[in-house]
């Protein structure tokens, strides 16, 4: 092995690099945020909607599911143009996962919903508790409950797919990695410093997951 | 530029040989990595289970893509050229790895522990046991969510078109550059991915069905 590493010349850009992950954060916690509106929604649709929606929504997510997110991105990026509808890299990354996460995330909301059984709700009623009492103090914490590991992991999901976006120069991470590798042409050492920036990203939104889990989510076993 | 001819279509439609090449050259490495990591992940020995519980945290705690960008840069500072077949091939199987091997854990640990206590006191080894008792039990619940895994397999090789391997997504790029037409043909491997990915993912999700049913 004689090659010589030379990780300064990726400390260097340290700049670019932190400022691309701070990109890369906003750019999945919007997405995140926008698509769980679009999943609540559908997830609405999907358990109480009429016949055409719950077919169109069923239908959105096995297509957005089947198919690579990369290809839904060009789709979004390098299609939608021909409709006349032209996007900068940003908005079309954003556009993208919001997509791509909302797919995921209906799926999800959905299986919390019904994880509340109606007993719960109507036990609820006869004790004579308000409608936003029920929802808040029965429907929501365990359908929360029900579904935070899913949710959850979706967000780091959402974050890691999020560097897929540096293929149509969004700006984020991989994309930041991308030009400083293309100045220095140390590429090794520039993904591998932007795959450890990752991977602590994910450590940390682990971490704060598992305390708020911890915090808010744990109940004294019942059963 | 040049029209899209029937020649580029056929191109494009072909390439998807690549892909599935791709897919289970990967699910097979992955699968052997897996198997390995399951078992380590279950195994007696507490420093067993710390190195692969990190293997996995490694390989979900960061992007597909840095891995196959660093398996096509990093074999290079061992003396070692790649194509970006072989880094693909490599990487995708390194990520399957991970993410099989924590789902077989997931399925090995739901066989009950008294299989195993009977199996030893009858004086079978660890492998007999693992591979004669615990495994084929577990085998039937593991099977939808490594289905599963296998549609994110098959939508991850698209990112192999990156580091430059001529699967379906690189085959339509190419083809796009020249002739520029976007929306038909990325409409065209959208349609072709999911007529490979639907089939599994609705074929795994039927079988989690039945098995919730079993259980209840």
């Amino acid at each position: 092995m004689n090659y010589e590493f030379q990780f300064s010349a990726v400390f260097e850009s340290w700049d670019e690099l932190a400022y691309g992950a701070l990109n890369t954060l906003t750019l999945s916690a919007t997405a995140m945020a926008i698509g769980m509106v679009v999943a609540v929604l559908g997830a609405l649709g999907k358990t109480s909607g009429p016949a055409w929606l719950r077919n169109f929504i069923n239908a959105y997510i096995e297509l957005i599911r089947n198919t690579p997110f990369l290809i839904q991105l060009f789709m979004i990026f390098f299609g939608l143009p021909s409709a006349g509808i032209r996007l900068t890299p940003n908005t079309a990354a954003l556009l993208a996962l919001v997509v791509n996460a909302s797919a995921y995330g209906i799926e999800i909301i959905r299986a919390g919903i019904e994880s509340i059984q109606k007993g719960q709700i109507e036990a609820g009623k006869a004790l004579g508790l308000k409608p936003l009492q029920v929802f808040r103090l029965i429907v929501l914490k365990p359908a929360v409950q029900a579904v935070y590991p899913s949710l959850t992991s979706q967000f780091i999901l959402l974050m890691l797919n999020s560097s897929v976006c540096s293929t149509i120069a969004a700006s984020e991470l991989t994309a930041a990695a991308g030009d400083i590798q293309s100045r220095n042409f140390r590429s090794f050492e520039v993904y591998f410093v932007v795959t450890c920036m990752y991977f602590v990203l994910s450590l940390i939104f682990w971490g704060i997951f598992d305390l708020l889990e911890r915090k808010y989510l744990r109940q004294p076993k019942t059963r | 530029m040049r029209v899209l001819g029937e020649g580029d279509i056929l191109f494009i439609l072909w390439a998807v040989r690549w892909t599935l090449l791709l897919s289970i050259t990967a699910f097979i490495g992955g699968g052997l990595g897996g198997l390995l990591v399951a078992l380590a992940r279950t195994s007696e020995f507490a420093w067993l289970r710390a190195i692969t519980s990190w293997y996995i945290k490694v390989f979900q705690g960061t992007p597909l893509l840095m891995q196959l960008f660093l398996a096509f840069f990093m074999p290079g500072i061992f003396g070692f050229n790649v194509d970006p077949w072989m880094a693909a091939a490599l990487g995708l199987s390194f990520n399957a790895s991970a993410f099989l091997g924590e789902i077989w854990r997931g399925a090995i640990e739901v066989v009950p522990k008294g299989q195993t206590e009977a199996a030893r006191s009858l004086g079978l080894g660890y492998f007999t046991n693992m591979f004669l008792v615990v495994i084929p039990q577990a085998i039937k619940i593991a099977i939808p969510p490594t289905i599963g895994f296998l549609v994110q397999l098959i939508k991850g090789t698209s990112l192999a078109s990156i580091i430059g391997f001529v699967e379906l997504t690189r085959a339509a790029q190419i083809i796009n550059n020249a002739t520029f037409r976007p929306f038909t043909i990325f409409t065209m491997v959208a349609a072709v991915y999911f007529i490979v990915c639907f089939p599994l993912s609705a074929w795994s999700k039927r079988m989690e069905e039945k098995l919730r049913v079993g259980v209840r």
